[in-house]
């Protein structure tokens, strides 16, 4: 017999997981794996934004990371370079103000740990939906635009000298990982919504001959971390979005130790 | 010449921190052209390039492009994130509107496609410098631009590549701007010199260039001497075989 209760969070960690792998693999490939972070933090903010505004959380979610996804894109670059010291600093005093102006919305309680560390289990079916039709959305605008975004993520200048609208693809990649962000929140939450999009691409690297292959492996990876973090989760009573972390990070270490062993076939 | 203008530059002025990389530079690109730019390491060869490609932006002047003009660059450097795994084929597979007809075309005419499923990084400085030319002209450039193109590759890889470049110039009819640090090694295969020390020099045919003050200035006689060896070499090279056997 299906339990729905758990199929629900299954589902949406599932989802999320499958897109979160070619995404991912766009933040490892274009080292933006603190740009990530940044976002997430800031996403805190939206939902304060939602909370006083008393609008829908996940919509406030979206809106207040799809804004500093605008805000930070001239950014981007200087991430790059790993002249990190002004994103880390938006990026822990974002948190910090969202923390700070959560506590002083009196009289309104807000799950802060679901939100921090993820809450998989509150996951309704209306976010279910969320997720699956934002995630399909931007799952065919990635095969779509595949080339393009890796052509700019090869090199930016080589992309805009033979004509490609490089600004525009920056835009839309930070837009849907801002987008795949925001969703995350509620499966791995703030804190870990990075580790779902880089562990599995990382674990995916070494087995991984073109940049499709890395991508689907990727996402396969993290669909399986969500599986084996649920599972674990309901077993030993573990919170679920750390629990799918930790399996994500098994399998990446499995990999990289069994990895010499399977070249050698 | 009554060919096609390609590039107008006017009166470029680029600074940058207030130390002036660029001035006074005025040049114009004509189809089927072959013009080198040579200059000593830091004249701003590579930013004039990336200004003529409007990759900087300039204090003063105005770089005029031929509308719709193709452009196929080859960088002096381009290095790709090892996390990423890429192979010869996919990577020149993200040229703009590419046929993979064209891509094994442009594999066999540059003596690469053994390296079509290598990935790029593992190639050899030269393999990779020949791939990225091979990327370029995967453009149907009406400009070919090449900066620095034989850094990295040995005397005869040098000598190769730069006798395929008016052959290139032939078959495709482009104009070509090649960056180099050494006018010896060029001359045979170049119209123009434009030699670059902040502004303009000189400019003017090779041989014209090599004897001009301007330019024995700025590389001192025994620099001169040394690559004519090279050069002399370049132009009987391809009868070094028969050579030999003539003293036998």
């Amino acid at each position: 017999m299906i339990n729905p209760w758990w199929i629900t969070p299954l589902l949406a960690g599932l989802l999320l997981a499958l897109i979160a792998g070619p995404l991912g693999s766009f933040v490892v490939w274009r080292r933006m794996a603190f740009f990530g972070d940044t976002l997430a933090h800031g996403a805190l903010l939206g939902i304060t934004l939602g909370v006083l505004t008393d609008i829908n959380l996940t919509l406030a979610l979206i809106i207040g990371s799809v804004c500093l996804a605008l805000v930070l894109l001239p950014l981007e670059k200087y991430a790059r370079l790993s002249a990190d010291t002004l994103l880390g600093i938006v990026s822990h005093s974002t948190l910090a103000i969202g923390l700070v102006t959560l506590s002083l919305a009196q009289g309104i309680r807000v799950d802060l740990m679901g939100y921090l560390f993820g809450d998989l289990l509150a996951v309704e079916l209306i976010d279910v939906i969320w997720i699956a039709v934002a995630g399909f959305i931007m799952l065919g605008i990635v095969i779509w635009q595949w080339r393009p975004l890796l052509a700019i993520t090869v090199s930016a200048e080589l992309a805009l000298i033979e004509g490609y609208p490089v600004q525009r693809l920056k835009l839309l990649l930070l837009l849907m990982l801002a987008l795949v962000v925001a969703l995350s929140m509620k499966v791995v939450g703030i804190l870990l919504v990075s580790a779902l999009l880089i562990i599995p691409p990382a674990a995916a690297r070494g087995l991984s001959q073109t940049p499709k292959q890395m991508a689907l492996l990727a996402s396969a990876i993290g669909m399986l971390s969500v599986a084996l973090g649920m599972l674990a989760s309901f077993k030993w009573d573990t919170p679920a979005g750390p629990s799918i972390v930790v399996a994500a990070t098994g399998i990446f270490v499995l990999l990289v130790v069994l990895q010499p062993l399977l070249k050698r076939k | 010449m009554n060919a096609t203008k390609l590039i107008q530059a006017n009166q470029l002025l680029l600074k940058r921190q207030h130390k002036t990389v660029l001035h006074d530079v005025s040049l114009s690109i004509h189809q089927g052209e072959i013009i080198t730019i040579i200059g000593p390491n830091g004249c701003g060869k590579s930013t004039l390039i990336r200004v003529l490609l409007g990759l900087e932006k300039l204090d003063a002047g105005s770089v005029e492009r031929k509308p719709n003009l193709r452009i196929g660059y080859m960088p002096q450097k381009l290095s790709l994130d090892e996390r990423m795994p890429l192979s010869v084929w996919s990577f020149l597979k993200l040229t703009r509107n590419v046929r993979s007809k064209d891509i094994r075309y442009w594999l066999e005419r540059l003596n690469i496609e053994v390296l079509t499923s290598h990935s790029v990084h593992t190639l050899s400085g030269g393999e990779w410098q020949r791939v990225l030319l091979a990327k370029a002209l995967l453009m149907k450039p009406d400009l070919l631009v090449l900066d620095e193109p034989v850094q990295g590759v040995d005397i005869q890889g040098q000598l190769e590549l730069y006798s395929l470049i008016p052959q290139l110039r032939d078959e495709l009819g482009c104009a070509i701007l090649m960056v180099s640090h050494d006018l010896h090694l060029v001359m045979a295969a170049t119209d123009e010199v434009i030699c670059l020390n902040g502004h303009i020099c000189c400019s003017g045919t090779p041989d014209k260039v090599s004897i001009d003050p301007a330019y024995l200035k700025l590389f001192g006689k025994e620099e001169v001497t040394a690559p004519l060896v090279t050069y002399t070499h370049h132009h009987d090279h391809e009868h070094d075989h028969q050579c030999g056997e003539q003293h036998d």
